[in-house]
């Protein structure tokens, strides 16, 4: 039985190959693509905390800013 | 039509349903594994080399789908000038080019087994690599130009010249004698799969889908938060 999973009558090895080659491209592409959205988060609160009391305030009235904030907070 | 899809309101769904969809997608993709890989029959001719066709077929779909709709929405940008619609078709390109190579690479083990041979030049199998290189130029276009509106009509031009190839690749395999096989799933004809067959392969299509769905909103909540660095640079 677990003999004919892992070989599948000589097709293993290809059938094998394909799944993982398309699991381990989705690892990839979900871990960079979160790399980047969490480094341009932390650019944003980093940029934030440096404006002064004013900047802030406009800033704060835009509500994807703080959307963004809050996300880096939860 | 236009404010449905502000940056906003969009950006705000975004960040609360990402979560569900990646726990969707591993109850989609966990139940179209084992459907795929242990349940399905294999085939009279082609045995067990078939469940490659559970991978390679989706990701096929997908990736045409995606740039299909990756020139329409370019179209849309360059005669609407709407900005938007350009960030949402370069958040669409990192998931379909990632499947378009997937395609190419399952395909080419699938060749291995059933054709004796990793690579043919074969209508398809070449419109998919073009298809690839399309797709590639999209993404460069975009970090190469830096200018929005050069590069807005630099990638439009992309997509919409790539966008010929689309049909090329669906009917190539009628149009041209070739390696690969004529489709087996006719939305307006009956389909020759068997309904066992048929389903881990929508199930894997679904799944697919929500990945596919869940790194573009990945990528567009990425791009909305670089827009809004450069925002706070010019308070």
């Amino acid at each position: 039985m677990i003999n004919e999973i892992i070989f599948m009558k000589g097709y293993g090895l290809y059938v094998w190959a394909a799944f993982s080659f398309t699991l381990i491209s989705f690892a990839t592409l979900y871990i960079l693509i979160k790399i980047n959205l969490v480094k341009e988060q932390n650019k944003f609160t980093t940029k934030f905390g440096l404006l002064d009391k004013e900047k802030v305030k406009v800033a704060q009235t835009q509500s994807t800013n703080r959307e963004i904030l809050a996300s880096r907070i939860s | 039509m236009f404010k449905l899809f502000e940056p906003n309101k969009i950006f705000s769904i975004n960040l609360r349903i990402t979560k569900y969809i990646l726990f969707l997608f591993i109850i989609v993709l966990s139940i179209g594994l084992v459907e795929a890989l242990f349940l399905s029959p294999e085939d009279y001719i082609q045995s067990h080399s078939v469940r490659i066709m559970y991978v390679h077929v989706p990701s096929a779909w997908i990736a045409l789908g995606i740039f299909s709709l990756i020139a329409l929405l370019s179209a849309i940008s360059f005669i609407f000038k709407n900005k938007n619609f350009s960030i949402i078709a370069k958040s669409l390109a990192p998931s379909g080019f990632v499947f378009n190579i997937i395609a190419l690479i399952t395909g080419s083990i699938w060749g291995k087994p059933t054709w004796g041979t990793w690579w043919a030049w074969d209508a398809r199998i070449t419109s998919m690599l073009i298809l690839l290189l399309f797709y590639a130029m999209y993404i460069l276009a975009w970090r190469i130009f830096n200018e929005r509106e050069k590069v807005t009509k630099i990638t439009s031009i992309i997509a919409i010249l790539g966008a010929i190839n689309v049909p090329i690749i669906k009917f190539s395999v009628d149009w041209w004698s070739t390696l690969h096989q004529n489709s087996s799933i006719n939305i307006l004809s009956e389909s020759t799969i068997h309904p066992s067959m048929l389903l881990p392969l929508l199930m894997m299509t679904a799944a697919f889908s929500l990945f596919s769905l869940l790194i573009f909103l990945m990528k567009y909540n990425t791009e909305l938060i670089k827009i809004k660095n450069k925002g706070l640079d010019r308070l």
